[in-house]
């Protein structure tokens, strides 16, 4: 197919071609590539548009280092749900109930450092836990009980928002510790020569840079060791320089203010970790055979009920650290706080390519998708769209992202 | 006599691939009961769906000619217009609304779009007294038992003033008595002027109640014979069910007796499995079955016979309801109540149904393969992707799977290529013992000669191998032993040497001959 293409051009094209036909090769070559793979970059190239929309509209005030790092703590708890709201949709399910738990946990974090001055590191742990807690119980009745996840989770988001006012009755709570807020609002400590930048910031860039120049090309030579269709050579280069220019963008953008926000380096670990399992392990390649044909998972001998159960035991732990940073970005704890957070989630993996009828997805999707509807929020409201607006939006971007999938789909399948 | 009601005139269905019917030609009389007969596949229902306008006029050829004129039917609706009702072997009844409302579904007794309740209880009690039922018509339908089930679709067909009853294998779900019940009142609707074509496997049931019987095979309409002539035997029918030739090619085969010194590696004894929802059903009662390593053993049965509810309920109890009986692998007992026990006692099961239970359509070849065996790609939980890749690509080739690389998704692959990657998948997990459920259905004559070589192979190796299909040529050119089974219990165990179509097709027509 396309790769013929590049295998043949350093061998038979004559020394001397034009330099303008590679040029024209080399477009060629991308939107080959691109209408093959539309369904993994179409979105990253939605984002891309979005970006550069509102950056024109704000007259470059979407880019501004400030913003890009308000940008950051903004979505960062939506991000952080829309991870675990991924496995559960890939899983086959739903989960309605993380924005109630997201409150519950922050004032648990509230009355436990706020009234009964536990230390916060222990605060921290307590919290988790009780996230792995609200969230075996509910994966319990789901995956060994039976009950469906739509009326599990909507019962959860029922309860888990009544138990947060009674916790804090019906009042705010706060301030927390300095140590917590950290969590929510901190940036990465700046060392070493004053040099406008921050330090540690760009050493991280540098580094995360090189790591995925590794990994990339490691990649290539091991998919070309079994000769499988690998990006030709040119298109390969260009991705690579696409990526680390992004990378480094970021990095100055994020380094001319503050530096790394501590949540996105914990939000990267995240990523970083739930890719890996997602591709990687056993438990990541059950989640995607039972969404994608239970029946056949069940007579492989897969645990779907074990899977399913540990999927929204996970979901619990990731909610409820999105409730410590909301609850610390805040620095109280809000009997009002995380409303529509699982609808946001939920829309940010659809966004980001799941599937309603599950086995479809990557961890990457929903951050994608996380942000296209981050940057929305940000870019409207430095537009001072008003939030009637920005709703209508929002949903309407959620029909045409996954419309246009259902139609790309539809017209590769016939 | 009375003269034709009915006459299908050289009907020919295709579907993509398949010649369905070819040159179909059924002529039934005004006011018999007119049986239909064939092995699985052989045409029957199609043949019928054909006539009910399921596929619609225009999507077949040939002539169908109903009370003398030419009929065109683009629907169900229009041929029941006509009178010609069929009944599915499904029941097409929904479950929570009542007797009454079920039977007039679709044709309610209504004035201005509100339904008339008294009428349509007067009505309705009226046709259930017909087919003898005397439940209230406001019983729900999932209240009743599937004997009456049935007869209440028929006083549904009664309420669209029918004059032709197609019933496709109305038994084939109900016990003795409750077929008995049926059986009558077909009877008891001839004599009130109703025609009826009755599909059925049952040839005792066929002399009990049909005049004449037409056999189709392979598509084609064999031959038409009149049931009350003394020369119309069990063994005559048969003889026109099996006809088919023997020119499948197989690969050249010693056949095997297995190591007759050592135990069976699989050894199935007093196997009894309920229903899963009728609990009174027995689906599979009382069987017992061994196969010995490096043995191929077939098991031949019509629809109903039970052998993949067999094979479920043993792997891992994926069917039914336990009800007894004990699985020895070389001699020893061992449990087999999940999935995870029978696999891991190195047993396959290769499901009949790859779309639904065999394969996850949207993902590739690669994970599909390695899905069943993943902790021997992986350490610690994590899988080696680079050694998970060598697996399948080594199946790919081997298997001879017609696809550009391993990562091309499952769905996008012809059913021949699909059943390769099941069989991959299986075989990757390294079993003893591995239960083929109708390996080869579907699939062309090119890729089934290669599962067939493939099968061969396994059981050179030592496997043990568990050969379930409808195709008797197929088990006659591969299997050394062959057990024969209808309506859930064993009924012959014929060595390779003795066996004909003739033979299995006796033994798997064999009724219930112990009543209860």
């Amino acid at each position: 197919m396309s790769t013929d293409v590049t295998d043949k051009s350093p061998a038979s094209a004559p020394p001397g071609g034009s330099g303008g036909a590679a040029g024209t090769g080399l477009l060629q070559l991308m939107l080959d590539g691109l209408r093959r793979n539309m369904r993994q970059y179409g979105m990253l190239i939605a984002l891309g548009l979005i970006v550069v929309l509102f950056a024109v509209w704000t007259d470059g005030d979407l880019l501004l280092p400030r913003n890009v790092s308000n940008l950051v703590l903004q979505n960062s708890y939506i991000l952080i749900l829309a991870i675990g709201m991924m496995l559960v949709i890939i899983a086959g399910h739903i989960d309605l109930s993380v924005g109630s738990l997201t409150a519950f946990v922050g004032a648990f974090a509230a009355v436990l450092t706020v009234q009964h001055h536990v230390a916060w590191p222990v605060a921290v742990v307590l919290c988790l836990l009780m996230g792995a807690v609200a969230g075996s119980v509910q994966g319990f009745l789901i995956a060994y009980l039976g009950i469906p996840s739509f009326i599990v989770t909507l019962a959860g988001m029922l309860l888990f928002r009544g138990l947060t006012e009674i916790l804090l009755k019906g009042q705010t709570l706060g301030p927390f510790p300095d140590g917590l807020q950290k969590i929510g609002n901190g940036f990465l400590p700046e060392v070493g020569p004053n040099t406008n930048y921050h330090n540690i910031t760009l050493l991280l860039g540098l580094v995360l840079s090189v790591a995925v120049v590794w990994q990339e090309v490691r990649d290539r030579s091991r998919q070309q060791e079994f000769s499988l269709e690998v990006l030709p050579a040119r298109l390969f280069l260009l991705k690579l320089v696409a990526l680390v220019a992004a990378i480094l963008a970021l990095t100055l953008l994020l380094a001319s203010y503050k530096g790394a926000p501590i949540v996105l380096i914990v939000l990267g670990a995240l990523v970083v970790g739930y890719g890996y399992v997602m591709r990687n392990a056993v438990f990541g390649r059950h989640i995607y055979a039972i969404g994608g044909n239970l029946p056949a998972a069940k007579l492989s001998g897969v645990k779907d009920k074990k899977v399913t159960f540990h999927v929204f035991l996970n979901m619990g732990v990731l909610a409820a650290l999105a409730g410590l940073v909301v609850a610390a970005r805040l620095n109280a704890a809000s009997p009002k706080a995380g409303v529509n957070f699982e609808l946001e989630a939920i829309a940010s993996s659809f966004i980001g390519g799941a599937s309603m009828s599950g086995g479809v997805g990557t961890v990457l999707g929903a951050i994608i998708g996380g942000l296209v509807l981050g940057v929305l929020n940000n870019g409207m409201n430095l537009l001072s769209v008003g939030t009637d607006w920005q709703q209508v939006i929002k949903g309407l971007a959620l029909l045409v992202a996954v419309g246009f999938d259902v139609w790309n789909k539809r017209k590769s399948g016939s | 006599m009375a003269g034709p009601v009915l006459e299908m005139r050289s009907i020919v269905k295709t579907f993509p691939g398949v010649k369905a019917l070819s040159d179909v030609t059924l002529t039934v009389r005004q006011g018999e009961v007119h049986a239909i007969c064939g092995e699985n596949g052989a045409g029957k229902s199609t043949l019928m769906k054909v006539l009910s306008g399921v596929h619609p006029h225009g999507t077949y050829e040939g002539d169908i000619l109903f009370e003398g004129e030419i009929v065109r039917f683009k629907d169900i609706r229009a041929s029941e217009q006509h009178g010609i009702v069929i009944i599915h072997q499904e029941l097409a009844l929904s479950p929570y609304l009542s007797l009454a409302e079920n039977i007039f579904l679709g044709n309610e007794h209504a004035r201005g779009g509100f339904i008339d309740w008294r009428q349509t209880l007067r009505h309705a009690t009226e046709l259930l007294r017909r087919v003898g039922l005397d439940d209230h018509p406001e019983t729900r339908v999932a209240d009743i038992g599937v004997g009456k089930q049935q007869l209440v679709e028929i006083a549904k067909a009664l309420s669209k003033k029918v004059k032709l009853l197609i019933l496709d294998e109305p038994t084939a779900a109900l016990n003795d008595e409750d077929s008995d019940k049926l059986l009558h009142l077909i009877l008891e609707l001839k004599k009130q002027g109703i025609t009826s074509i009755i599909i059925s496997h049952k040839l005792n049931e066929i002399r009990k109640v049909a005049d004449s019987v037409t056999i189709l095979r392979d598509g084609r309409s064999i031959e038409t014979l009149d049931v009350r002539s003394p020369e119309t035997t069990e063994d005559r029918i048969i003889t026109g069910m099996v006809g088919r030739d023997l020119d499948h090619r197989f690969p050249e085969r010693t056949p095997h007796e297995g190591e007759a010194d050592a135990a069976p590696a699989l050894e199935i004894r007093n196997w009894t499995v309920h229903h899963p929802i009728d609990q009174e059903r027995k689906v599979v009662d009382d069987v017992s079955i061994d196969v010995r390593r490096g043995e191929i053993v077939g098991i031949a049965g019509l629809m109903g016979a039970g052998r993949t509810e067999l094979a479920m309920s043993v792997f891992g109890r994926t069917y039914g309801r336990y009800a007894g009986g004990t699985v020895r692998k070389d001699g020893t007992e061992i449990r087999t109540r999940t999935v995870a026990e029978a696999v891991g006692h190195g047993i396959a099961y290769v499901t009949e149904d790859r779309k639904h239970y065999g394969l996850n359509l949207i993902d590739t070849i690669n994970r599909n393969v390695s899905l069943t065996a993943l902790h021997k790609v992986a350490r610690r939980g994590i899988v080696d992707e680079h050694e998970e890749r060598q697996v399948s690509e080594g199946f790919r080739t081997s298997m001879n799977i017609k696809a550009p690389t391993v990562f091309e998704p499952v769905g996008k692959l012809s059913g021949g290529n699909q059943q390769k990657v099941v069989l991959s998948k299986w075989i990757f997990a390294g079993p003893d013992v591995l239960i083929l459920d109708e390996p080869t259905r579907g699939i062309d004559v090119g890729a089934k000669y290669e599962i067939y070589t493939v099968i061969d192979q396994l059981a050179a190796q030592g496997k043990a191998v568990v050969f379930i299909s409808s195709e008797l040529p197929e088990l006659l050119g591969m299997c050394d032993r062959i057990y024969t089974m209808a309506a859930g219990r064993l009924t012959g165990e014929v060595p390779r040497a003795e066996a004909t179509q003739e033979v299995l097709m006796r033994q798997m027509t064999k009724d219930k001959e112990v009543t209860r």
